[in-house]
């Protein structure tokens, strides 16, 4: 566990601290009027001597006595709970939120090199085991340690003996039950292992039976299985055993100490040195003082684990976010140039070398080569989602990065071939450039982008709520289009459909790009000829590099990389 | 969901005295308040102190007799319960890869593979909780209510009002709290998915500049999740001051009530002490049952979702022998219409064609058109509505799983690899495939480059998923699998598409000099791939609209005309020059 880490945990408490100061006094008056009850009830048992000989008016005082602690110390716990939620709810609730803050401004490298689902899950999982840990932590560490010295204090009062034969036997059942929780670990680590291999070929055999049906591979994978499952039954069968022990074994120490208190006891009350209520009281307290030693040790594990999943939040909500700058960019005309760009995502690796390029207003500019060959890249560097190691991009003369991403991007329209749909309605996902728009403009837009087509069929039209699949691929990418249309901004880039479309639909698409370029700068990821041939430069990409530019017959005559790749399309035989 | 019970078989004897052994446990429990009230009143007033060690070693001899039969059940709980699991799994796992195409689609592979984990996880830990408590809590909680009554009717009566008054407050507060806690659940979702989402659109929403807006958006949900949660955790956080309330209460009455008894001389001091300490164990169970009864809801509910996987019927059923017949490689269609659900739509209708021995044939068409249903049916992945499909000249359904199997190989749509050496995932095709075998197959699909590439060579160990690899290699690696088997028949469908146009031209070529022994079928949406075939088939909505080669289908199907020239514009420009000229 790192001091840093637990110091920006309290950073994170910060401007609830009234609230956690509430909470730990509400915890001391509840922990030592809960305390302090038993031995109001031991006193009243004293009152209870035997036949004839009970002094009613001593049991009446105590019991009202009794009653009002009992509420009070109910009020007092309950509202220590309260606070305890509130204070940890909105510690996460404001993690989550930085966290969120972050996604949209870090760097793209810092989202590019850490897998979606690992952010995810420190966004959610690793959140979640931090509030966890710290109600938890809250609620039991403190009332534990409180609980244990006042237990103490308490015994003392009563008997100096009896207490110390507590104090030294308790340990006993701390050294039993850490003796089980070692052994019963190493089988939980090997147990999760075994599942850990055990899902794995679930995913891969379950996830995708067709396969497995198609090559009639059913009774290898049950072998497999069998003996991986057989493996997890031994591990598991172990794990819950040697850790159910703990339990019963603390229990027994538990009773030892019961029965020595007892006879001790006996013993006392015999001299004269203490009363029966005493006794109740004592072994009452014997009974529970264990019970806080067992939560702060859990408490401690929760917490080790809450302050690693803190230290995972940390190195997200922390990472240095992109520095914006001030200057805005009108509404560019859309003369993009590049002047001797150099760039790599990773140093050793070098892609882009004095890289120049001039794309007049209007120009359309084909980037073409095998898939994989790095053509994001260039929308990467356009859009300002990466920044050139050296050299300078300007639009309409002025450097990109000497203006705000915001108003770079404005000028830019963009259609990926993945598209991205929000969980929201088809008007919110149209609308997303120009909120304002009417619904007249939409209309107009989708017509223009053919989608209006498929629109005008869903059953709330503009209202329709979009999930995961109520549209085909082509329909995503005909929407993503019809955003576009509604702004048209000066430049595009634009990502030419592969494979997953049918091409009806295809067909349709091109129209709406034809239609979307016409006068504008234009930059796009092409796979049909027709597209390539009449770009006004092409940039052919392989592995990372441009190796090619130039237009078609250009490329054509020189003979390279493009030449082959041209012919291989028309290779019948 | 009773029939998962036989799952237990083997286990009967721990699952019966797994819970005997802890209520054994619970009775040694029950009898410690009695010693201790027999050391208070017999001991301790006639201050005969050898009366009082003999009790407490009855004490020490009850908490060992205890322990013994605590970790005797805890033993037996844990072999039952995850045997019982163990055996459910295997059986789950071999039912899933039993079921056919159709209830695969039906249920979806997430659902499964959550049956299998989670699920039946679920199901052993709500197993093993009952067979450890189901009967010890409420045996402690009504077992102290008895010894009440055996020591003073009055005072029990207390008992006997506090148990049930408990029991409203345990459970009611418990199973409020479950609604609001799926609602919980339901929120956490909708942030989950913001996250997510926000995440995989980073650059849409960077190029939009909507990441105020999402901030916002994204607020609104965590707030709303905050508020539930403190909702949830203020009504459950109540059940313990309020048990605790109301247990010191009924404290108070038996205390009272005890006062009264005593000074009648009905019943001594430590019997008083003892009434006090069964209403102490009282409480801690019930509280546990509470949270018992949880687990074992949950567990109900996990066990009926796996019962509903194991009872999904398999719908595609194999004969035991094959029917006569000889390896032709042809395959036939007569008359079939197919459709996924009986309700729906038919996806393909009234289709006939032969495809013969050696032939290379090209299936083209729309999203949606019924392509890939129309090979699926050649692997009898699915049933045919009506109609005959034949294989070797026999009807695909005459013939056992494993012949079918071996005579087709396919190569699926999605690419997917396994975990485990390249010659491991080769070797899905045929077993005992050599060495130079895959070689040969792995230079057809045009990988050997990429094995060539790799410093272990066949030996490079391919991750879950095939994560190491990229779509393309990926694919010509599925082809290869597919050829490892040396299939009478080889279905492509639509599996060449991530690769660029030269490979995919040179797979195709070689493709063509196996394509003598072997029956191709290459499913694509590129006109390119299929335009050399021997007999090309057009799809249009499950309908066959045109059979014939590519110059045959240019003259005569519209539709093929339509997606060739929307694929090849230039070519329409060109074709029509022709016709002019020719005229």
């Amino acid at each position: 566990m790192k001091k840093d880490t637990i110091k920006k945990v309290f950073k994170l408490i910060g401007k609830y601290r009234i609230m956690l100061y509430l909470s730990i006094i509400l915890a001391g008056v509840s922990v030592l009027l809960q305390l302090y009850v038993p031995i109001l009830f031991g006193q009243a048992i004293d009152g209870i001597i035997g036949k004839g000989k009970v002094d009613f008016s001593i049991i009446t005082v105590y019991m009202a006595k009794i009653f009002i602690f009992i509420i009070t110390a109910s009020a007092a716990t309950w509202s220590m709970s309260l606070l305890n939620n509130a204070l940890t709810y909105r510690i996460v609730r404001d993690v989550r939120s930085r966290a969120i803050d972050q996604i949209q401004r870090l760097p793209l490298k810092y989202l590019d090199g850490h897998k979606s689902g690992d952010i995810v899950s420190r966004v959610i999982a690793d959140a979640d085991q931090l509030s966890d840990g710290l109600l938890l932590g809250f609620t039991q560490l403190f009332s534990g340690v409180v609980t244990i010295f006042a237990t103490l204090v308490f015994m003392l009062s009563k008997s100096i003996i009896i207490t110390l034969v507590v104090i030294v036997l308790t340990p006993l059942s701390f050294f039993v039950a850490k003796f089980i929780a070692q052994h019963s670990f190493e089988m939980f680590k090997m147990q999760s292992e075994a599942r850990g291999q055990e899902t794995a070929l679930i995913d891969e055999m379950v996830g995708n039976a067709k396969v497995v049906k198609a090559f009639g591979y059913e009774k290898r994978s049950s072998e497999r299985f069998n003996k991986i499952n057989k493996k997890l039954q031994n591990y598991s069968q172990k794990a819950i055993f040697y850790s159910s022990l703990t339990n019963p074994c603390t229990r027994f120490v538990n009773s030892l100490i019961y029965a020595a208190v007892a006879l001790l006891g006996a013993i006392r009350i015999l001299n004269g040195a203490l009363t029966v209520g005493d006794l109740s009281v004592l072994l009452n307290y014997a009974n529970q003082y264990m019970k806080p030693f067992n939560d702060i040790s859990s408490v401690i594990t929760e917490l080790q684990n809450a302050f690693a999943c803190a230290e995972r939040i940390f190195d997200l909500i922390e990472a240095e976010p992109e520095k914006e700058t001030e200057a805005e960019m009108g509404t560019a005309v859309g003369n993009v140039e590049l002047k001797n760009v150099y760039f790599s995502y990773d140093k050793e690796k070098k892609l882009i070398e004095n890289f120049s390029l001039e794309a007049k207003k209007g120009m359309k500019i084909a980037i073409v080569g095998p898939t994989g060959c790095g053509k994001t890249t260039m929308i990467n560097l356009l859009m300002r989602f990466y920044e050139a190691d050296s050299g300078s991009i300007s639009v309409d003369g002025t450097d990109i990065y000497g203006v705000s991403r915001h108003s770079l991007r404005r000028n830019y329209g963009m259609v990926l071939q993945e598209t991205w749909l929000k969980n929201a309605t088809v008007r919110e996902n149209i609308n997303i450039g120009k909120p304002d728009a009417t619904d007249e403009e939409i209309i107009l837009a989708a017509k223009e982008a053919h989608s209006w087509e498929f629109i005008r069929k869903l059953p709330e039209k503009l209202d329709t709520v979009i999930t995961d699949d109520s549209l085909s691929q082509g329909q995503k990418q005909l929407l993503c289009i019809t955003r576009i249309m509604l702004c048209l901004p000066p430049m595009l880039i634009l990502d030419e459909a592969t494979s997953s479309i049918d091409t009806r639909t295809e067909v349709l698409i091109q129209k709406a790009f034809d239609k979307l370029m016409k006068g504008r700068t234009s930059f796009i990821v092409a796979h049909r000829l027709s597209t390539i041939r009449s770009a006004d430069i092409i940039l052919v990409m392989k592995d990372g590099h441009i190796i090619e530019q130039g237009n078609h017959e250009e490329l054509m005559s020189r003979n390279g990389f493009y030449t082959k790749l041209y012919n291989s399309q028309f290779e019948q035989k | 969901m009773t029939r998962l019970f036989i799952y237990l078989n083997g286990y009967e004897k721990e699952t019966i005295l797994a819970p005997l052994f802890k209520m054994l446990e619970a009775f040694f429990d029950l009898l410690v308040p009695l010693v201790v009230a027999d050391i208070i009143n017999n001991g301790i007033t006639s201050g005969n102190l050898f009366y009082s060690v003999t009790r407490v070693f009855i004490m020490i001899l009850l908490a060992v007799v205890g322990l013994a039969s605590s970790v005797t059940a805890q033993f037996f709980a844990a072999k039952s319960s995850v045997g019982f699991a163990t055996k459910l799994r295997q059986d789950t796992f071999d039912h899933i890869q039993r079921l056919s195409y159709k209830e695969l689609d039906k249920i979806g592979a997430g659902t499964l593979i959550t049956r299998l984990t989670s699920d039946i996880n679920q199901v052993q830990s709500g197993l093993n909780m009952a067979l450890r408590l189901l009967l010890r809590s409420p045996f402690i909680v009504f077992g102290s209510m008895i010894m009440a009554f055996t020591i003073d009717v009055n005072c029990a009566l207390v008992f006997a009002a506090a148990i049930p008054a408990l029991a409203i407050v345990v459970f009611g507060i418990t199973y409020a709290a479950i609604p609001l806690f799926k609602k919980v659940q339901a929120k956490l979702d909708k942030v989950t998915e913001q996250t997510r989402e926000n995440l995989n659109g980073v650059r849409v929403i960077r190029a939009f500049c909507k990441e105020e807006d999402e901030i916002k958006a994204f607020n609104e949900k965590n707030n709303a999740l905050t508020h539930i949660n403190e909702l949830t955790s203020g009504l459950s956080s109540l059940m313990n001051p309020l048990t605790y309330l109301m247990i010191n209460i009924a404290t108070i009455y038996l205390i009272k009530e005890g006062a009264l008894r005593v000074d009648m001389g009905a019943i001594r001091q430590g019997d008083v002490v003892a009434l006090y300490n069964y209403m102490a164990q009282m409480i801690v169970e019930l509280i546990k049952m509470a949270s018992l009864g949880v687990t074992i809801n949950k567990g109900l509910a996990c066990a009926a979702r796996v019962a509903n996987v194991l009872d999904e019927k398999v719908s595609v059923e194999f004969p035991e022998k094959d029917k006569e017949n000889t390896k032709n490689g042809t395959v036939e269609f007569e008359n079939v219409y197919f459709s996924y659900s009986n309700e729906g739509d038919s996806v393909l209708e009234n289709i006939n064609f032969k495809a013969n021995e050696g032939e290379v044939i090209g299936v083209i068409g729309g999203t949606g058109s019924g392509k890939s249903s129309l090979v699926n049916l050649i692997s009898r992945f699915y049933d045919v509505d009506s109609g005959i499909v034949k294989l070797d000249g026999v009807d695909v359904k005459d013939y056992t799983e494993s012949t079918i199997r071996q005579r087709i190989g396919v190569v699926p749509q999605k690419a997917v690899l396994f975990a485990g050496s390249i010659r491991d995932n080769m070797k899905w095709g045929n077993e005992n495939a050599s060495d130079e075998e895959i070689w040969e197959a792995l230079k057809i699909a045009q990988a050997m480059e990429i094995v060539e590439g790799k410093e272990k060579g066949l030996d490079y160990r391919i991750e879950q998923n095939g994560r190491n690899l990229s779509g393309g290699q990926k694919q010509r690696l599925t082809i290869a699998r597919a050829l490892v088997k040396k299939p009478e028949v080889l279905i492509l469908d639509d599996s060449a598409s991530a690769l660029d146009f030269a490979t995919d031209a040179a797979l195709r070529h070689a493709l063509r000099g196996i394509s003598g022994k072997t029956t191709i079928f290459i499913v694509s949406q590129r006109t390119s791939s299929i335009m050399d075939a021997d007999k090309i088939l057009v799809l249009d909505d499950g309908k066959l609209v045109g059979v014939g080669t590519h110059a045959e289908l240019l003259k005569s199907s519209s539709t093929y005309q339509e997606i060739y020239y929307s694929q090849f514009p230039e070519q329409r420009e060109n074709y029509a020059n022709s016709e002019v000229t020719q005229a």
